[in-house]
């Protein structure tokens, strides 16, 4: 484990324990949920996956969405629960090579998938192009949503290159290119409650070669 | 979210069975409607039937110059296939225009197609809703209205279907195949897919607990330019208030359909052969005899002016 500063360290201790908290007292979005937890309900299930390239098994409750069975059971927490609900992409990571909202899919559904996660992508000793760009740019302010926007930012990056449309596209048939519009409208299923989209463009921009 | 217990199905008739024998049975594909919607217990499955291994991931070519997409083709894959973009472009275009990249990516065809309505009553489990819960009321019909629907809506439920990609289909005629559990298999087109709400909004579609989509087909190519204008209150991902899928052939003929207003994607042939006399005379046969609410009249002029605004594009 790479070292962190202090300040990192209680900030990040602070964030467990109130999203832990949250998680029992409160549902997403102003939805009520009726049923009360029941304890030893369901059996629970057991899923194989890969995450960052290493093989890992757990046995869930098949509720457990894949967000839940990163942060809470492999206690990856850098993906980062927002909405839960699939809307502000927070909880992004790739799955055999695509990004999706980990918070709207089952982790049993992901039996032999190959996940990919922030902590994949690189280690504060080396960090990724786009985590390094993200810093040389200030593409965050708070930091939640930023794991979320960098895996999508890295997977848009593969979409471009990979000629998947989009819908600032002019003609469907010329390849897209990595311009500052396809990148923002590519990236709107990741919201900043910060505004950095600028600064993300701009870093998206680097490591894509091109300019914002 | 609700207990549950979960089987990933082998084959489409055990699927088909799985769920035809439970009526609390749902089958599950790439989730992104289903699962937020269980997360708010709108639906409550005891059951799911994950039909990811099923093979239906493919986008083939039909003996009569069409196309054949699996039901399990994502978003993305279809909207991204060479074929979709040269030949069905509105397709690829309502694709694009709808939800984000990460929702894309997983959405299945199928699944695109069964996406439940926004109606935020729908999605409040302390508002009356028909839809929700039948006989409970519709607490949207004198409530906050701007998003629903202004036509083909009854006085049990003025919800819309909110999706994209079906009213693309719906111009290019596609027809659904599905297949249910003694094997029976069935084709059914775009336009009698999605139900009016009538006495009963609680069923979407007219597929019966079961019944399993295997692929959507498209018909042959209909060249002319293809388009679809989408108009929301954010430039990217957000439903429609009104939406616009055309193909536009040269000498001003076409097709012509509209999303956000109604509980289907809304097509009048009749008011398509208006097409060359403009876009008032369209949409003036396409929604006679619509049903407004104060909050959302403005969507009639929206759907003059957004099918202007396409048709401008197609003599540019």
């Amino acid at each position: 484990m790479p070292s962190i500063s202090e300040v990192e360290l209680s900030r990040r201790g602070l964030l467990a324990g109130s999203a832990a908290t949250a998680v029992i007292a409160a549902s997403p979005a102003g939805a009520v949920a009726t049923t009360p937890p029941q304890a030893s309900a369901t059996p629970t299930m057991p899923v194989r996956f890969k995450v960052n390239g290493e093989k890992r098994e757990l046995s869930l409750d098949p509720r457990t969405t894949l967000l839940d069975a990163l942060r809470e059971h492999l206690h990856l927490t850098g993906t980062k629960k927002g909405c839960d609900h699939g809307q502000c992409g927070a909880c992004t990571v790739m799955v055999d090579g695509v990004r999706i909202n980990s918070c709207l899919s089952l982790a049993v559904m992901h039996e032999g998938d190959e996940i990919t996660t922030i902590e994949g992508l690189g280690t504060p000793d080396k960090l990724h192009p786009m985590q390094a760009a993200f810093i040389k740019h200030d593409g965050y302010q708070c930091g939640y949503c930023t794991p979320g926007q960098i895996c999508s930012a890295v997977a848009v990056l593969d979409e471009i290159k990979r000629g998947v449309p989009s819908h600032a596209q002019g003609d469907l048939m010329t390849k897209p290119t990595a311009t500052n519009v396809e990148m923002r409208e590519r990236m709107s299923g990741n919201i900043c409650r910060c505004g950095a989209y600028s600064n993300i463009a701009e870093a998206m921009a680097e490591v894509a070669g091109a300019k914002a | 979210m609700r207990a549950f217990t979960y089987e990933r199905a082998k084959d489409a008739s055990a699927a088909a069975r799985a769920v035809a024998g439970n009526p609390a049975a749902k089958f599950i594909a790439g989730g992104t409607n289903l699962l937020d919607l269980m997360k708010i217990e709108v639906e409550t499955p005891t059951h799911l039937v994950d039909v990811q291994d099923l093979g239906f991931d493919k986008i083939e070519a039909t003996r009569e110059g069409g196309l054949r997409i699996g039901a399990l083709v994502t978003n993305t894959n279809l909207a991204a296939d060479e074929r979709v973009m040269r030949d069905y472009g509105v397709l690829t275009r309502a694709i694009v225009a709808g939800a984000s990249g990460q929702l894309r990516n997983k959405a299945s065809t199928a699944g695109n197609l069964l996406q439940r309505t926004r109606c935020p009553y729908f999605y409040d489990t302390n508002m009356a809703c028909n839809k929700r819960k039948p006989g409970s009321g519709c607490a949207a019909i004198g409530g906050y209205s701007r998003q629903l629907g202004v036509i083909g809506v009854s006085d049990s439920c003025i919800a819309t279907f909110p999706g994209d990609m079906a009213v693309a289909m719906r111009v290019l005629d596609a027809v659904v195949e599905t297949v249910d559990a003694t094997g029976q298999r069935r084709s059914i087109a775009i336009a009698d897919f999605h139900r009016l709400w009538g006495d009963t909004p609680q069923q979407d579609t007219v597929l019966k607990q079961g019944e399993l989509i295997t692929a959507v087909t498209l018909p042959k190519p209909l060249g002319g330019k293809h388009f679809y204008e989408k108009v929301r209150d954010r430039a990217s991902y957000a439903y429609a208030l009104v939406s616009v899928a055309a193909v536009i052939q040269p000498d001003g003929t076409g097709r012509v359909a509209f999303g956000g207003v109604a509980p289907r994607p809304w097509r009048v042939e009749a008011a398509d052969a208006l097409l060359p006399r403009g876009a008032a005379a369209v949409t003036a046969r396409a929604f006679q005899g619509a049903t407004p609410t104060k909050d959302n009249a403005f969507k009639l002029p929206l759907a003059t002016r957004a099918l202007a605004s396409v048709i401008a594009e197609a003599k540019a």
